[in-house]
């Protein structure tokens, strides 16, 4: 049977060490750059999940709700060790485990008997259903599916099942966020709306952001200025959730009935234009009140924008302590960006990070000089490029859409910039170019609690400021000749 | 057999209670199927009291992979001088990326590729298949990677289902490239578990790989291979230079830090030494029908089992070997001795319960007894009854197997046992954290390792003792 593709027995070498010379310094050059954007199918190292992962981590923001998988078991182990390991927090989520007979039958029977033992084993208030591959490419009906797992008595009548289609072979995390937060809304808000009521609250839309310390920033910007809120999805607790010896599987979430009452809001701030689109979209033809789209408030400019939209909204005066924190931001800008002035860096994400970290830079007088989007849009490209050309900061800065990290590894040794901001899986990249990597984005696997460190409002330009600065005085500290270590930098 | 042990106050009928307390809140149809997976041990039987290797029931919280993760992650994952392409849509490859800590020799990009490598299928490829796709990005391999000896190529799920053809592809770009592209049919919805996607794995190097290579230095009565090792936090560093110190030659390391023209001449060593069992005992099997080389399990973890182990692979060869094996024991037991003295003292009588992957859940109970510790429970992701098996002895008798729990389960069980220490995976990892529970993970080392061989039981019992005694679980109770 053994060698199928009839290969002619060799003996066993070894690269020759100056053929691995050669090609170790190969992979440097702007030849090889020219032939690495040159490729048309092969994907390295991307900077993108899929579909799947976004719509549980929306699911977990949900008071009481189970994420649950329609497809095969291996997908759901995958999401949640992602979000384990990010967070370093539980992520329960089941699966309805598909296999071959699925491929051949359809997933119904997976998909009711998955229900029915869900809701007796981990009793949810809501089960958030979303699909990987398997029941997307043989076609399984959702829809049947669930309204006949109601009818056959498998689940509580009044029990609550969202479901999103989130085909992995399109878009990426994002778009799966969107797909489940839009139908967990439509779900919860069916026959809600009531004519000429209004909670008087803000529902904030914060986007497919893996960061707790923003959820909790937004909820105390929103404090200070006394407007009631209902985040739309609050994982800020269920991923940062106390150790006080008792594992609580549904560990926090946006109360479900807050959530049916939000389409009676005063006034919706969605937060993602990038991430969540469609929800938006939906909600601006069903909410009451009014409807604004913002880009994530990262930097001063984009957080100024959010705070004077809110004071608008409520008819509000920014309260003082705002007015301050924004100078203490402005103030640990002005005293350190002598630190960070003509840095040039290469910046990865998606699409709404991306505008974030590429307005911050601009403000401190750095230069987003690589910037990469592993699945952009034309509109990204469009917004990015008009920051760029809006600041002298921006000149000779370059957009690179739908590329790879090993573009950006390309790019990064070939026309070599200061640090690069991303995620973990920049490690390579940055270890590579010799400089910094600042995990600002998802997933962080090798650093402790950076998920707890708001990186957007006032606080979170603080916080950008902190790490970027000190690291690059560590750099200095670190490398510069005996003679010029100094007491103070 | 090792003596039969006890842990005091655990009986058949304790544990069976508790086994039927987890049961109780299932569905009829659910508790039918998982009840014969769980069962106290029957030490003395030297056989499975439970049911394995069955198919995952639905809305339970189980925490298997699946096909393509046992054999991305585990058999071909590791090898380091091929370009491993994940087939179809992006998420399997990216998730799978870096996370098995399979440690890998060489220059990243150059002449080792622990990268994602993925055709990131798009909804056009679904329709109109990607097998000109897979050609496409074969060719871009070779010529960004000249110095890959080879290619797999990892099917994900849609592959299968929509009929792409990933093996002529493969064999026409093996001639037209000139290394060997290897099509691996893993889609994850095959089978129960990683284990299908191991034995797929095993197969693809029997029908492509094993015999397409020779050696090119002379042989020697002593070259062995290592299997089922993979290099988790460096394992197979620390269990080849115990290997080599007794004289061995380790001509090839499936797959762990591995090489793909030494696995294919693995068909000409003398001693197939297997480590992981569940994993790989396939191709230990086909070498031995087809080459009649002899294989041996052994078990590196922790000092008595690793003399245990070198004592019996000393038995496989001449005088020579056996004085080499008792001058490292007669080395490193001082050292030991000194390790246990240590750690010893704060860990006696602690409690652990285990649920891992292939041989963990059975290899590693030795070395938490060399460091005084009982195991009260201990159980597998994909084990089969051959490892369920081999498990009994090991445990002590009465304590609990479960194969494949639930979450539910498992936090069920770990409230009745209060174990003192949880070994088991990242997704249980907080679960037991947030319950005040010490845990390590026993499928990453935690970020630690090795643990395989002398050197790694030194850290092995650090890390225990540093789960174990960590003062911070003193201050999960709140005073107020």
């Amino acid at each position: 049977m053994s060698n199928l593709l009839g290969l002619e027995v060799k003996k066993v070498t070894e690269n020759p060490p100056e053929e691995i010379e050669r090609v170790k310094n190969w992979i440097n050059t702007d030849e090889y750059k020219e032939k690495n954007f040159a490729r048309q199918a092969l994907v390295i190292n991307p900077a993108h999940a899929c579909q799947p992962l976004g719509a549980q981590l929306c699911a977990h923001g949900f008071e009481g709700t189970l994420p649950f998988v329609h497809g095969s078991q291996g997908c759901a182990s995958y999401y949640r060790s992602t979000l384990n390991r990010h967070f370093r927090e539980p992520a329960p989520a089941v699966s309805d485990a598909m296999s071959e007979d699925g491929a051949v039958f359809g997933g119904q029977n997976n998909l009711h008997e998955g229900l029915e033992n869900a809701v007796a084993l981990y009793k949810p208030k809501m089960i958030a259903v979303f699909t990987s591959c398997m029941p997307e490419v043989i076609g399984d009906d959702l829809t049947a599916f669930i309204k006949n797992a109601k009818q056959k008595s498998l689940v509580p009548k009044d029990l609550q099942i969202p479901y999103a289609n989130t085909p992995s072979f399109n878009g990426t995390h994002i778009h799966g966020y969107d797909s489940m937060l839009v139908s967990i809304l439509q779900t919860l808000t069916e026959g809600k709306q009531i004519e000429g009521r209004c909670t008087g609250k803000l529902n904030l839309i914060p986007g497919c952001d893996f960061n707790t310390g923003d959820y909790r920033e937004y909820k105390r910007i929103l404090k200070e200025f006394g407007v009631p809120n209902t985040i739309l999805a609050d994982i800020g607790d269920t991923f940062d959730s106390p150790c006080d010896g008792t594992y609580h599987i549904y560990a926090g979430g946006t109360k479900l009935e807050d959530a049916a009452d939000s389409i009676n809001g005063k006034a919706t701030i969605s937060l993602g234009p990038y991430a969540t689109p469609k929800t938006f979209a939906w909600i601006k033809d069903t909410y009451s009140g009014k409807h604004v789209s913002l880009p994530m408030p990262m930097g001063i400019e984009k957080t100024d924008a959010l705070i004077m939209k809110i004071a608008e909204l409520f008819g509000k005066e920014v309260p003082a302590s705002l007015k301050n924190e924004r100078g203490r931001a402005v103030d640990a800008m002005t005293d350190s960006q002598q630190y960070m002035h003509g840095k040039k860096f290469a910046v990865y994400g998606d699409p709404d990070y991306l505008m974030g970290y590429v307005s911050f830079l601009l403000e401190m007088g750095a230069r987003p000089y690589h910037i990469l989007c592993s699945r952009g849009s034309k509109k990204a490209e469009k917004e990015l490029q008009t920051m760029l050309d809006g600041s002298m900061y921006g000149a000779g800065c370059k957009i690179y859409m739908n590329k790879d990290l090993w573009h950006l590894r390309s790019l990064v040794v070939t026309d070599p910039v200061d640090a690069i901001i991303g995620d973990t899986h920049g490690k390579f990249a940055a270890r590579d170019a010799k400089v910094p990597l600042f995990r600002f984005g998802f997933p962080v696997f090798d650093r402790v609690n950076k998920h707890r460190y708001p990186i957007i409002g006032y606080q979170g330009v603080i916080n950008m400021v902190t790490e970027i600065c000190n690291k690059f005085i560590d750099i200095r500290d670190e490398t510069c000749e005996d003679r010029f270590f100094e007491m103070m930098r | 057999m090792s003596k039969i042990r006890t842990v005091e106050g655990i009986t058949k009928e304790s544990t069976q209670a508790m086994i039927d307390d987890a049961l109780s809140v299932y569905p009829e149809k659910a508790k039918k199927k998982r009840t014969p997976h769980l069962a106290p041990n029957d030490a003395a039987s030297g056989c499975s009291s439970v049911k394995s290797n069955k198919k995952t029931v639905p809305g339970v919280m189980s925490a298997r992979g699946c096909a393509y993760a046992g054999a991305k992650g585990v058999v071909w994952g590791p090898i380091r001088d091929m370009v491993h392409v994940s087939h179809g849509p992006v998420g399997c490859g990216w998730y799978s990326w870096g996370t098995c800590r399979n440690l890998m020799s060489g220059i990243n990009g150059v002449t080792q590729f622990g990268m994602q490598f993925t055709s990131d299928f798009q909804e056009k490829d679904i329709v109109y298949g990607g097998d000109k796709k897979l050609k496409t990005l074969l060719e871009e391999a070779k010529g960004l990677f000249p110095l890959a000896k080879g290619i797999s190529v990892l099917s994900e799920c849609p592959v299968g289902l929509i009929g792409d053809d990933i093996n002529s592809v493969t064999k026409q770009a093996s001639k037209d490239l000139g290394i060997p592209v290897i099509p691996c049919n893993c889609e994850g919805f095959r089978g129960v578990s990683q284990s299908l996607g191991h034995h797929i794995s095993n197969d693809s190097i029997r029908d492509y790989i094993i015999e397409t290579r020779e050696f090119a230095e002379p042989s020697s009565p002593y070259d062995i291979s290592l299997i089922g090792d993979y290099n988790i936090g460096g394992d197979v560093w620390s269990a080849k230079s115990l290997l080599e110190e007794i004289g061995l030659n380790v001509k090839a390391v499936w797959t762990g830090d591995g090489e793909l023209e030494k696995i294919a001449a693995t068909h000409t060593v003398k001693l197939n030494l297997i480590h992981c069992y569940r994993s790989m005992n396939y191709m230990c099997k086909v070498m031995e029908e087809k080459y009649g080389i002899p294989w041996l399990e052994f078990n590196f973890f922790g000092p008595t089992k690793i003399r245990e182990s070198l004592r019996a692979i000393g038995e496989r060869f001449d005088d020579v070997i056996k004085e080499k094996v008792e001058l490292a024991i007669a080395k490193y037991e001082p050292i030991m001795q000194a390790i246990i003295d240590e750690y010893k003292p704060r860990l006696d009588g602690k409690k652990v319960m285990l649920l891992v992957g292939g041989l963990r859940p059975r290899h590693t109970i030795g070395a938490y007894e060399d460091l005084g510790m009982d195991c009260v429970g201990s159980g597998y992701e994909f084990a089969h009854n051959d490892d369920y098996d081999r498990t009994a002895p090991e445990m002590p008798d009465a304590t609990l197997v479960y194969d494949d729990p639930s979450e539910y389960e498992f936090e069920k069980f770990a409230h009745a046992l209060k174990p003192d220490l949880i070994g088991s995976g990242i997704k249980e990892k907080y679960v037991f954290q947030k319950m005040g529970i010490p845990f390590r993970q026993m499928h990453s080392w935690d970020y630690s390792g090795p643990y395989h061989g002398y050197n790694g039981f030194e850290i092995f019992a650090r890390d225990v003792d540093m789960a174990v005694n960590s003062p911070t679980w003193k201050l999960v109770k709140a005073p107020f």
